[in-house]
């Protein structure tokens, strides 16, 4: 009787082992923190103690965290840096620009990713004395994806964006739509908008854009998340976006120009603030960058800019450093890596459907690199 | 041999505490251990209160009584309510039940009486396989095949209920999307299914041999059997088996946050997009911006952690009432 029963509560032990072992993937998954490699910004000295000798070439590891934005230009900045580099690991871990500042503020990491400048509500978190140093680092479009069979280059100006973002114009043949498309036939389609469920940059500059651009017309306000009118579709992350406008006939979504290119789908033209409809391209947002004058802090605005040729809804990623470094070589491998970002890896950003910085900026960018001491 | 066994009671008739002093190591060491083990739960449980509480009091102090139990979620205007979250996770979870919870009754009796042990084991180790795959397998299988899959068949039943007095409510309207409340639901019944069943066909397999053959010997059916002898039995270890999936599925995540359709609405409609707590935590954590925000998100960790034990506490009482009555019986 023992002898039989025993097999059954072993599968029962093991059922829960594995579900145990599924809940902790669950949590994993879902977790905010740095999974691995990123215990503290001190870990890029250790290794430094031995090789003190050879003072110039900098080795360790920099740990970041920020902006999803910046995804991809990381891995293949931090591909083709560790080729030159081999003794300078680079982790870069793309939890969103709001953990990646908190992370910053928490010491955790050596340098932050993030689509915006520091919020005047979080500038109380900053740890006092320190001094947070803006580098540019990418600049990219955001399209206005959307899904209609056979109409290739639609144009859209700032009003109607704003009137089908808020669920006020809901077919596509809406006469505020045809009368800004001369002699394409629209159908009548119901229109349905894909927008993010989870926070997001792009949802954030996707907002200021509307608010500078369409002024009152726009009510939904600007934040990284937005109380979207109930009928959206609300996907996550902006693969999400693109499989639903891709999947669903007569929707449209804003994602950033890279997810939709690598998803195939038609992207809007939009009429910018000197008139001209302009569609998302790499040359029209550095296009868009190079009208920018940058604060002395280096952040600026890139959304809504003039320009005849430039795309209007254009946004831009900083790397956000301290000033004041804790030891020497975390200092000359920040160093290192940033001007690697600012030189050599601008040439990566076109292949990758972003943009690289206009000149102006990136000199800047460059001559501020000085400003990390230890 | 001899010697111990004539000198073992010699001693321990002395008095009690010598005997305490004299216990050999590996059961001072295995109560210290058992004390550790107990009191860490405690601890980290103690812990996580109270730092979520203390990071999220901006939330609490700035929003009030009344900006808390609000169902307006508006990061942009400032407004952090959180109950359409709360309602969110209350539904889906309960849709989940109404599914998981016959099911796996049904397949644990199935398995304990109905079929013979040769043929119950191969199936006993399908349904925990269920439990193997990882929650956001469920949610990636949820929204690229699922939600597609469910999307016409929303709206054919949404149309077809259409004036229907309460079906109208529950199944029709013409927000109806693929991602909602009800995905939600059954996607988390799936996961919780195998948990119900192998908790509940343990407790089912404890009654005694004595109380389903007295049952048969006065000439019970199988049915009248299970109702009469197996079910008062086991009445109280299924409810707590109930009551571990409901906790699973309460704190679902990832598999949630992808087909609820994270859409912070309190509406009747069980086919229109929601929104869970564990959900909108893990969706806007990343790009929160501003204290307040991000102390809402950690505050509503908490509102969650306060949901669960309320639930167990409730499910707890109602479980010793049945024993209660049962043994009155």
């Amino acid at each position: 009787m023992h002898l039989r029963r025993r097999p059954q509560v072993l599968t029962v032990g093991g059922a829960l082992v594995a579900m145990a072992l599924s809940l902790a993937a669950c949590s994993s998954s879902s977790s905010s923190t740095p999974p691995s490699g990123s215990s503290s910004s001190g870990s890029g000295s250790a290794p430094a103690g031995g090789s003190s000798s050879s003072a110039a070439a900098a080795s360790g590891t920099i740990n970041a965290a920020g902006s999803t934005f910046q995804t991809n230009f990381q891995q293949t900045a931090i591909q083709a840096f560790k080729q030159s580099n081999p003794s300078i690991t680079v982790n870069y871990d793309p939890v969103g620009s709001g953990t990646g500042r908190s992370d910053l503020y928490k010491n955790t990491v050596l340098f932050a990713g993030s689509d915006s400048p520091i919020p005047s509500k979080e500038a109380s978190e900053v740890p006092s004395g320190k001094t947070v140093l803006y580098f540019p680092v990418q600049i990219g479009p955001i399209a206005i994806a959307y899904n209609l069979p056979g109409i290739k280059g639609l144009k859209l100006d700032p009003a109607v964006l704003a009137q089908i973002f808020q669920g006020q114009i809901t077919s596509w043949n809406n006469s505020a739509i045809t009368a800004l498309n001369p002699g394409v036939s629209l159908p009548s389609t119901a229109i349905t908008l894909a927008v993010r469920s989870d926070s997001s940059g792009t949802t954030q500059n996707f907002s200021d854009y509307l608010v500078m651009a369409a002024g009152s017309a726009w009510k939904l306000g600007t934040s990284s998340t937005i109380k979207w009118p109930s009928t959206a579709h609300e996907a996550n992350g902006g693969n999400g976006v693109a499989q639903a406008v891709k999947s669903t006939s007569g929707a449209i979504g804003y994602v950033d120009f890279s997810t939709a290119t690598a998803s195939g789908l038609e992207a809007a033209s939009i009429k910018n603030s000197a008139g001209q409809y302009v569609a998302p391209s790499s040359s029209a947002a550095t296009a868009a960058a190079s009208q920018v004058t940058p604060k002395s802090d280096l952040t600026f605005v890139t959304v809504d800019q003039g320009g005849a040729s430039s795309y209007p809804i254009t946004y831009q990623s900083w790397d956000l450093v301290y000033a004041k470094q804790p030891n020497a070589n975390d200092a000359n491998l920040l160093k290192a890596y940033l001007g690697y970002l600012l030189g050599q890896g601008q040439s990566l950003l076109s292949q990758l459907n972003l943009a690289p910085l206009p000149a102006s900026i990136d000199s800047m960018a460059k001559a501020q690199l000085s400003q990390i001491t230890s | 041999m001899r010697a111990v066994t004539q000198a073992d009671p010699a001693k321990s008739a002395g008095s009690a505490g010598p005997l305490a002093h004299r216990r050999p190591l590996g059961d001072r060491g295995f109560q210290l251990l058992a004390l550790v083990a107990g009191l860490l739960v405690l601890i980290i449980l103690v812990l996580i209160a109270v730092t979520t509480a203390q990071q999220s009091t901006t939330w609490f102090t700035t929003a009030g009584f009344k900006g808390i139990f609000s169902t307006d979620w508006d990061p942009g205007a400032s407004k952090f309510g959180a109950m359409a979250f709360v309602y969110g996770t209350v539904i889906s979870s309960v849709i989940a039940l109404i599914i998981a919870v016959p099911v796996s009754v049904g397949l644990a009796l199935l398995l304990t009486e109905v079929v013979p042990r040769r043929w119950a084991r191969p199936i006993v180790y399908v349904i925990d396989l269920l439990a193997v795959v990882p929650s956001v397998v469920w949610g990636l299988w949820g929204i690229l095949v699922f939600v597609p899959w469910l999307q016409p068949i929303y709206v054919s039943i949404a149309s077809g209920v259409n004036g229907v007095p309460v079906l109208d409510t529950l199944f029709g309207g013409h927000n109806v999307q693929g991602a909602a409340f009800f995905t939600a639901g059954v996607i988390l019944a799936v996961m919780i299914t195998p948990i119900i069943t192998s908790l509940s066909r343990e407790v089912i397999a404890t009654v005694p041999a004595i109380d389903r053959e007295g049952a048969y010997a006065l000439g019970a059916t199988r049915w009248e059997m299970i109702r009469g002898a197996v079910w008062p039995h086991s009445q109280g270890g299924v409810v707590g088996a109930v009551l571990v999936g409901l906790g699973r599925a309460m704190g679902e995540t990832i598999a949630v946050a992808l087909v609820i359709g994270g859409s912070p609405e309190v509406t009747g409609h069980l086919f229109y997009p929601g929104h869970s707590v564990a959900a909108v935590i893990a969706l806007e954590f990343g790009e929160a911006t501003g204290g307040e925000f991000r102390a809402a998100l950690i505050g509503l960790g908490l509102v969650l952690f306060v949901l669960t034990i309320i639930v167990n506490l409730a499910a707890r009482a109602i479980v010793e009432r049945s024993a209660r009555r049962m043994r009155g019986a």
